[in-house]
């Protein structure tokens, strides 16, 4: 099966406080640790465990400026066979389907059985995946957690849903899938994997390339446009507690007795 | 403004989600003079089409046996089949809604806009929205141009339900326009989420541990201060996807929907998706190191510190009560 995992470069939130910067324009980037984003790396994950079990090949494709190239190679040391850069300054400012124009244009000259995304990325949007399906007019399903390979037209797949449950169906191949976390356990990747890639070639593409029209993606194909970046003022908000810890633990007893947290 | 407004409603054995009414408040707040039209599609759905009447000046109605489980491939054909080139259709941005509507923005020709959690008015038909991005750290204002039609997901609970029930409104059935029902994704069945050792939703207590807990070894330290308060442990859903607690230990809109009296939130940053699983006004204390969390901004109360060294001073204190 021919694979392709569609992945995104984006702040770690785990290593970084986000913060808006001083015009509002944007976080602050300064320190900011990157990596590749979580449900994207669990679709990697899943890619390559298929492909194992069944045979083809893993292509993992970014949209990005140059640095995006760090992500694609660290899921090439996972075990994707492939790598490709979709880079242009055109591209800067492209809303969710402005990516997914660009992303189609490069599954149009390739050959795909199944294509993966995360779930979501760092904006929360959860959209380029459905929006790429519909382009391509292939079957969608996002908030996958599970991937049976029944034959070489059909999966059996699992969305999660609410509640914990899972909701079971079949799809025909090709397909779009978008991709939940704790679907598998990605591999780690080590400083010696990191190398053993380190000179293969990944392929930058741009709209030449794609053959597409620069004024249709980037800010100027814009159809939702970002405005400011702000903290919100959300009601009161907590009342924190201050001091040293023992008079921190002896108010928050405090309170628990009185809220009944304390049995 | 241009087009008329859509909300779709879903719904659970014949009721509606909480989102059908809050769907009426977040249409009004876009465009303040908006008499909404509720779709609703399915089987055997007359009776809910009624009962959304009393909020929604018309129903539009879709029964079909084929719609009886709600498959958002197949729904995506049938919105495009009914809904005007120029409407605005409002989606809640849960696990239905993310599997339908970006799609459907596509095939619209519409934008899309996701998980909207406010309105700021709108000029001419360019529309103000509020969303928020890394998980709800920072928010962000997006502008779109309606005028040529959209599709808005809206974060449930981010809108009051509009309780007024003064629509008297009508049933339209468009059933016959329904368009093409085939699908290359055919549902099979719904596996129900396995019940653990212990059933999160009946605590009065829950110590909740997310990402701060930072290693699985680490996950005693909650365990002994959940058995000092005689509470039980909960997490996120990091922790699950780690493996290092059971599924029926979530908390949140793809785990389990708690309504404790206390809720201790510890190394978690509280994204909506967490907090959709938290019901009945609870008392929240969060205690995180870092002083941006946003689980600081719905907390009643807050501490900021590394919970590797909080959670056992505080269970020390207990244990000497």
């Amino acid at each position: 099966m021919e694979i392709l995992v569609c992945v995104k470069r984006v702040p770690d939130t785990a290593e970084n406080e986000i913060e808006v910067n001083s015009d509002g324009s944007g976080i602050e980037t300064d320190d900011l640790v990157y990596s590749v984003n979580e449900w994207d790396n669990y679709a990697v994950e899943e890619a390559i465990q298929i492909r194992d079990d069944k045979g083809g090949s893993v292509t993992v494709v970014s949209v990005g400026d140059e640095e995006s190239e760090e992500v694609v190679r660290r899921e090439m040391a996972m075990g994707a066979d492939n790598g490709l850069l979709l880079s242009d300054d055109a591209f800067e400012g492209s809303d969710g389907k402005g990516i997914a124009s660009i992303l189609k244009a490069a599954v149009d000259k390739g050959n795909y059985d199944l294509i993966l995304t995360g779930a979501q990325a760092d904006d929360g949007a959860a959209q380029v995946g459905g929006m790429l399906a519909a382009m391509l007019d292939m079957p969608y399903a996002s908030l996958v957690n599970e991937i049976e390979v029944i034959d070489d037209k059909k999966l059996k797949i699992g969305r999660e849903i609410e509640g914990g449950n899972q909701e079971m169906s079949e799809i025909d191949l090709p397909c779009v899938l978008s991709i939940q976390t704790g679907i598998n356990e990605p591999r780690y990747v080590g400083i010696r994997g990191i190398r053993k890639v380190a000179s293969i070639d990944i392929p930058v593409h741009g709209p030449g390339d794609l053959g597409l029209a620069a004024d249709a993606v980037g800010s100027a194909g814009a159809g939702v446009k970002r405005l400011d970046y702000f903290v919100p003022e959300l009601g009161e908000g907590a009342e924190m507690l201050e001091g040293s810890t023992e008079e921190i633990v002896e108010k928050l007893i405090e309170l628990l007795k009185a809220k009944g947290g304390l049995k | 403004m241009s087009g008329q407004i859509f909300c779709y409603i879903t719904y659970k054995d014949g009721v509606p989600d909480d989102s059908a009414l809050e769907l009426v408040t977040a249409a009004k707040q876009l465009d303040a003079g908006a008499a909404p039209t509720a779709v609703v599609v399915g089987s055997g759905i007359d009776a809910l089409c009624n009962d959304l009447t009393a909020s929604y000046a018309e129903v539009w109605k879709v029964d079909n046996e084929a719609l009886a489980y709600p498959n958002a491939e197949i729904i995506r054909n049938v919105l495009l089949s009914i809904l005007p080139s120029d409407g605005t259709l409002l989606v809640p941005h849960d696990t239905f809604g993310m599997d339908l509507a970006p799609g459907l923005s596509i095939k619209m020709d519409s934008v899309f806009v996701a998980d909207v959690i406010g309105f700021e008015g709108i000029d001419g038909s360019v529309l103000k929205c509020v969303r928020q991005e890394y998980g709800g750290a920072v928010s962000t204002h997006v502008s779109c141009d309606i005028g040529g039609g959209a599709v808005i997901n809206v974060r449930p609970g981010a809108f009051q339900p509009d309780e007024s029930k003064s629509a008297s409104g009508q049933t339209v059935d468009k059933t016959a326009e329904a368009g093409d029902l085939s699908t290359r994704r055919v549902y099979l069945e719904t596996v129900e989420a396995e019940v653990g050792d212990v059933d999160i939703t009946k605590e009065d207590v829950l110590v909740s541990i997310g990402r701060g807990i930072e290693d699985e070894d680490n996950i005693e330290i909650a365990e002994d201060l959940a058995k000092a308060m005689g509470a039980v442990v909960s997490c996120s859903r990091p922790i699950v996807d780690a493996k290092w607690l059971e599924k029926s230990r979530q908390v949140g809109t793809s785990g389990q929907t708690v309504k404790p009296k206390v809720y201790l939130a510890c190394g978690i940053s509280g994204s909506f998706q967490h907090l959709g699983g938290l019901k009945g006004n609870p008392f929240v204390v969060a205690i995180n190191k870092n002083a941006k969390a946003p689980i600081f901004q719905v907390a009643d109360v807050g501490i900021e510190a590394d919970i590797l060294d909080f959670l056992p001073e505080l269970t020390e204190a207990i244990e000497e009560l």
